[in-house]
Order: structure tokens, then sequence, then C-alpha cells
């Protein structure tokens, strides 16, 4: 699969992140849930106008959407 | 017996506190550290001849230096230096806890990891090969439940075991992660420069090293050699160059790899779980079109409890009160007009009474905000808020704090803990007091009452609140524009499955928040009741004003005039004395001297007394009007005062009392509460005069357009 920022992932997909274009901030609250390249997650919702909610390491997460714009999968 | 020092570190959400609640019972309070602005508990408990003290570190999921809780929870280990540190692992997620893990690990400090919640582990099916993990971080595994309390006699024993172990020093050279070539590289180098320089504290070298690589400030600091210094930066731009990452990315990749290939080799799954049944609720939950009637729902539901279910057991306080108070009456004569009695009856039994008669309402509501946050509910509704609290430049999160500020500002202000945003917190800070709290009804109980007929009674107060909440998104949504602009916020939530909450859970919650509300009665609002009671019955009249009035009723007595018309005389005089002598008292100088100031909201210098208490804690203004009027004895205060009321004021001058206390002068605890969670006095200050300056504003503003135009003056 080519990589794709994570929004565009459909629901029920398992994707690994290749890398996170994000602040030094945001890259670091993302790493303690344990977003890091190479790290897998599952999409669990990704509907037009609601949440975006991912699994990762057994835990859900909401994700705000420009977040989710800035972490790059395959 | 022996004094052992524990820590207990692990993720927010994983049960730690509860688990450090059975360790300790009761014997815990709150540890005194050194500019530290986070709260640690600490708690002691007795097992087997040994005293052990248990300190509780803030939930954090790292130890890097990038938030207070991070750096509070690693420097406590670091320079306190506790015998060993208790890892509480929610193991239902447990790579996600590992994380933490292995980084103490790498400190060095003895650790026992606990599996905690492990009944969730089960359900969800995972299997541990307990031996393997035990073997992996050197380190004793127990599984416990904590909210039952299973694991937890067996959790003292391990703690005693591994404290009298011989060698329980660490290991220095176990190498728990391999970081890949380069890495390694560069830490050897690193490591080998930190052992020429740096030999008193005991801290393992290898982590140091690591710590550097990671860009840890602090460290940096404790190892101020220019060598290791130059090294760190040579060894940053190298790492950077050859795997195109910081260090810091490098270093978590592989720690979460070394956590995944343990798991896999550690962990069973047997039950596949996709949708679970929480996803499912939350369809309905967080759905689109049902989401928000569905929250909005349950918010009146919320209020709707606290207020009517509230009421029976306000009945029953009021009754006590009432009795004490007319017990403690009749320990004196009859017309007693002794001070002392004044003091007891009126000001302590009536005053502390008349704020513990709310105490129902406030348990209710934070009852009913355990429920909603125990159940998991509560990370839905953040979510829900989010985009509404945006509009406004708040966080979704900030809505769980506000919503507590309608029973008390100081828990809710602590609840703003969970925003990691500081601009967030802080404006939330700004805006909780705007959340009419419990120290205010009171007030408001006192005066709709006495000017507005009976079916405006609940529309009123529905109103006052509805004024504080526009207040608050207002003022939110300027210093958003203004003051504190720019910052975008990042929303990450975590959504745990849906419980069904523990009652003993619910109520300790409950509990630990009404606290806050019921120690401000036995403390500040007790205190300064007898001050301004102090204030306002010193000093007396003069003796000379004494023996005018006490001539002007031997004249009455001696008139001709009716029975009737004597009695009448005789108290017009009494309360013409009552209110010579407050305005001789301190406070009533006081009020006098504000006068002018508050005049352009209608207040007189009567009320500016009553302001002058409210200050402190808004409950008081009640009692310091009581007292201002002088109404002694045993009647009803409450309905005496609101005829007084009627009679001086009118309905516009009372909803400016209550639009003033709404907005304006947080009480001091509030304030003191804002110093210590912002970390700044100044920023207190600022919530303090800030409030206080709208209030006046706003309230002057809306008395004189209403007088103006002829609204409320009755």
């Amino acid at each position: 699969m080519r990589p794709m920022p994570l929004i565009s992932v459909k629901e029920g997909s398992c994707v690994q992140i290749k890398r996170i274009d994000a602040g030094e901030g945001l890259t670091k609250r993302l790493t303690d849930i344990g977003l890091v390249p190479k790290a897998e997650l599952i999409v669990i919702s990704n509907p037009k106008n609601g949440p975006f909610i991912i699994s990762i390491k057994g835990s859900r997460f909401v994700l705000g959407y420009g977040i989710a714009q800035k972490i790059i999968v395959t | 017996m022996n004094t052992i020092t524990i820590a207990l570190a692990g993720n927010p959400n994983s049960g730690k506190t509860t688990i450090f609640n059975k360790l300790t019972n009761a014997h815990q309070h709150v540890g005194n550290y050194p500019g530290v602005t986070v709260e640690i508990k600490e708690g002691l408990f007795k097992h087997r001849d040994h005293e052990i003290k248990v300190v509780d570190l803030p939930g954090t999921y790292s130890l890097t230096p990038y938030s207070p809780d991070e750096i509070v929870a690693k420097n406590f280990i670091v320079e306190e230096k506790p015998h060993l540190v208790v890892n509480i692992i929610d193991s239902s997620n447990l790579e996600r806890n590992l994380y933490l893990t292995v980084q103490l690990k790498e400190m060095g400090i003895p650790l026992i990891l606990v599996f905690n919640m492990s009944d969730e582990a089960q359900a969800k099916g995972y299997r541990f090969d307990i031996e393997k993990f035990s073997h992996f971080f050197n380190a004793p595994v127990v599984e416990t439940i904590g909210h039952k309390g299973k694991g937890i006699e067996e959790l003292k024993d391990v703690i005693i075991a591994l404290c009298l172990k011989k060698n329980i020093h660490k290991d220095p050279d176990i190498i728990i992660i391999n970081y890949g070539e380069e890495l390694e590289e560069e830490i050897e180098k690193i490591k080998k420069i930190i052992e020429k320089h740096h030999t008193k504290d005991k801290l393992d070298s290898r982590w140091l090293a690591i710590k550097l690589l990671e860009g840890d400030n602090h460290i940096k600091d404790k190892l101020d050699f220019i060598e290791i210094h130059k090294q760190i930066e040579e060894s940053i731009s190298r790492i950077k160059r050859l795997t195109g990452e910081h260090p810091e990315i490098v270093i978590a990749e592989k720690r979460y790899g070394f956590i995944s290939g343990l798991c896999q080799m550690a962990v069973q799954s047997t039950i596949e779980v996709r949708h679970t049944i929480s996803d499912k609720i939350d369809r309905i939950m967080t759905n689109r079109i049902f989401g928000i009637p569905i929250f909005l729902g349950l918010m009146y539901l919320v209020f709707k409890l606290t207020f009517t279910l509230g009421e029976i057991p306000m009945g029953w306080i009021e009754t006590f009160f009432k009795w004490l108070g007319d017990i403690s009456g009749s320990l004196w004569s009859v017309n007693s007009e002794s001070l002392l009695k004044s003091l007891i009856v009126d000001v302590i039994i009536g005053g502390v009474g008349n704020v513990l008669v709310f105490l129902p309402n406030i348990l209710f509501l934070f009852f009913a905000i355990s429920i909603l946050e125990d159940s998991g509910y509560m990370a839905r509704a953040a979510f829900i808020m989010d985009r509404f609290m945006n509009k406004i430049g708040l966080h979704g999160k900030s809505f769980i704090p506000m919503l507590i500020g309608f029973g008390c500002s100081v828990p809710a202000i602590m609840a703003t803990r969970t925003l990691e945003n500081r601009k967030d917190r802080l404006v939330t800070m700004l805006v909780i007091p705007l959340m009419s709290c419990g120290a205010r009804l009171p007030i408001y109980t006192l005066i709709i009452p006495a000017f507005f007929p009976k079916h405006l009674f609940a529309p009123m107060l529905w109103t006052i609140y509805l004024i504080g909440i526009i207040l608050a998104v207002l003022l939110a949504k300027i210093l958003s524009i203004t003051y504190f602009k720019g910052d975008a916020t990042h929303f990450i939530l975590e959504l745990p499955p849906y419980r069904m909450p523990t009652l003993k859970g619910i109520f300790l919650h409950m509990w630990q928040r009404g606290w806050f509300y019921l120690k401000r009665a036995g403390t500040i609002i007790f205190a300064v009741s007898i001050l301004l009671w102090l204030m306002s019955s010193f000093p007396d009249l003069p003796n000379e004003k004494k023996e005018y009035f006490e001539n002007k009723r031997q004249t009455i007595e001696l008139s001709t005039l009716s029975e009737k018309e004597k009695m009448e005389g005789l108290k017009s005089i009494d309360s013409e004395e009552k209110e010579q002598r407050l305005l001789n008292s301190i406070s009533g100088k006081i009020g006098k001297i504000i006068e002018p100031i508050i005049k352009p909201m209608g207040f007189d210098w009567k009320i500016g007394t009553a302001l002058i208490g409210a200050f402190a804690a808004k409950e008081v203004f009640v009692a310091q009007l009581g007292i201002v009027y002088s109404l002694g004895g045993s009647e009803d205060i409450s309905e005496s005062l609101r005829e007084r009321l009627k009679k001086d004021y009118t309905p516009l001058i009372g909803f400016s009392i209550m639009l003033f206390c709404l907005i304006s002068m947080p009480c001091m605890a509030t304030v003191a509460i804002t110093a210590r969670e912002s970390g700044s006095w100044s920023y207190a200050a600022t919530q303090l005069l800030g409030l206080t300056l709208i209030g006046y504003i706003i309230t002057s503003t809306v008395f004189q357009v209403c007088r103006f135009l002829g609204l409320g003056m009755m």
C-alpha cells in the first residue's frame, strides 16, 4: 500500500505508521500513546462527520482530523 | 522497625490510586516536596514489623521531560531514591503500559511489576506468561484486581521480601533493550565520559546516557561538563545523519519494538475482539444525530437529580441546625442580648448551618458526575462537547471541570489537570468561578424569594445560572482571541471501554470532591464568620451615645402613649441604636468608605459590609447581612431578613446583588487553588481582580440602565 495520511484509511483497516509530520510537542504526545514509526494500528471509525477512532495496542483513541492528517501510514 | 520508602508509578487510569488507597487505608496525606506544583500523596502501612512509606507518584505514560507530572515523577525517583518502585500496570492494556515500565527498568531501580485489572485482561482473553515477564524485567510480578483488593496482601509480602534481599541494588550489566548499532555506539561513548567525571550519585550511567540522547535538560544540568555536552551534540547529529531521525524517536521506536516482541512471546490472546460491546454502544452515544440529544438529556438528569433529590436531606439538615440553635439559645435567658449568644447561635450555628444545608445538593452533583466518569461516558461527553468548546476557545476536556464547578470551584480547578495544553488549562481556570458554585446558593435562595413572586422562583434561578454560563462562554472566547491566541490544541482523547461503575468507587470519588466544600465550611467560613462578627461588634458605641438612647427610651416609657405605641417606639429606638452601633464598628466604617464605590450598582453601606465577608467566602454574605439587620434570638432569620430586605431594597437591587456575587470575587479558597494549580500567584490575582472588575462594570451598567428604564423598581 502506498504511504497515505491516516485520515484517508478505510474503516477496519490495519496499517503501519511510516512517519509523523508534526512538531515536537505533538510528536511527543503521540509517542506517549504508542504512535511511533513502525507501530501498527487499526482504524475503528472514520465517518464523514464523526469521531475518528483508532485502536492501538488494545486502547481506543479519538484523534482530531488535523492529527490524523499528519500521520503517514502504509 | 525499619522505615522503607517505596514509590508507586504507573499510567493514569491504571488503578494506581486505588491500590495506593488499599495499601495505606486511611493513613495518607499530601506530601511536601519543594518546588513541586503537582500533588504527591504519601501514606503509610505496617506489615510484619516493617513500616512502609508509600509515595503515590503522578500518573504518567513515560518519563520524558515534557510535562510537569513526568518531571515530578522522574525527579522523585532520582532525588529521593526510594528503596523500590512498584509499577502499577493496567494489564488489559499491557503494551502501552509497558512503555513506562521499560523506562523505569532502565533507571536501574529495583522494580515490582503489578499486573493490575487482571480480571479485565482475562475478560479480553489475555493469558500472561508471568515467568517470562519476571525474567525479562528481572522483577517480581504480582497479579492484582485493585478495586476488589485481590492480590494486595501478596503485594505487601513481595515488597517486604524485595527490600530485605541482600543485593537489592541494581544490576548495571543487564541491558534491557538494544537500541541498534548507531545508538549503542554513541551510548558507549557518552557512558565512558560520564563514568570519568561523575561518580558520586549511584545513577546508572547507561541510563544517564540514554536520557541525554533523549534531550533531558534536567539530567543535562546535573552533568554540567563541557566534554559531556559536546559529545551529546556530536552524537545527536551523527544519529540524525545515519538514521534520518532524532535519537528520541529511534529510542521510542526501539522500546515499542522490544515490548511488541516480548508480548508476542509472553502473551496469548484467546479472544479476537474487534467490535467490543463498547464500540457498539458508542455507535449510538457518539452518533452525529443522537449524540448531542443524549448528552443534553443526561445533563438535564444530572441537574434534576441534584436539585430535587437534594431537597430531602436538605430539610433534615435545616431542621437539625434549627434545633441546635434553639438548644444553644436556651442556655441564655430568653431575651438576653448577650454578645456571646449572638456569636454562637447566629454566626456559628446559623452561618455554618446555612452552608452545610447545601451539602446534599453538591454531593448529589458529584455523585452523578462520578457515575458518568467511572462508567467511561465522560470521555465521550468531552468529545461531543469538543466541537462547541473549540468555537469558544476551550477544549472538550474543559467541560468536565466546568461541570464540577457547579458544585465547588476548588475540585473543579483541580480537575483541569486533565487538560494537557497549558493555555486551555489557564482559560478554563479563569472561567470556572462563573459557574454558580454551591456557595452562591445561600445568596440566591435568600434574595429570590424576598423579591420575586413564587412562580418566578425557578425561572429566576435558572436565569442566574444561565447568565453565568453565557458570561463564561463570552469570556473564554474573548480571552482566546486576545491574550491567549494562537495556540492550536491537539485533540487526542482516550476512549476507555465502558465499564460498570462500582458503588464504592462512585462514593469514593464523590466524597473526594465533596470534601473540599465541607472543609471550606469547617475552616474558612467558620473563621471568617467569627472575624466579621468581631469586626461588626467592635468598637462598641461610646458611652455618651448609649446614654442618649437610654434617655430616649426613658422618655417613651414615661410618656402617655398607649402600650402598643410604646412597644413600637422602643422597637424603633432599638433598631436605630443597632444601626448606630454597626456604623461605629470596623466593618460598618469600611462599609461607609466603600459606599460611594458600590453606589453605581445600587448598593448601600449595609450591603457593603456584607460584601467584605463575601471576599473570603460567598456564604458569609448572608450571615453578615443577618448581623447588619441585627436579627438575634431564635427567630427564623431567613424569613425576617427577607422581609427587611424587601422593605429596604427593590427587586432591581436584589438582582444586582446576585449578579455581582455571581461574577465577582472568587472566594479565598478558589484564588489559592488557582495559584497553586497555575503555578503563579499573579495569575490568581488576575482571576480575582479581573472577575471583580468585570462584575462591577456589568452590574453597574445593568443597574443604571434598568433604573433608567424603570425596570424592577417595584
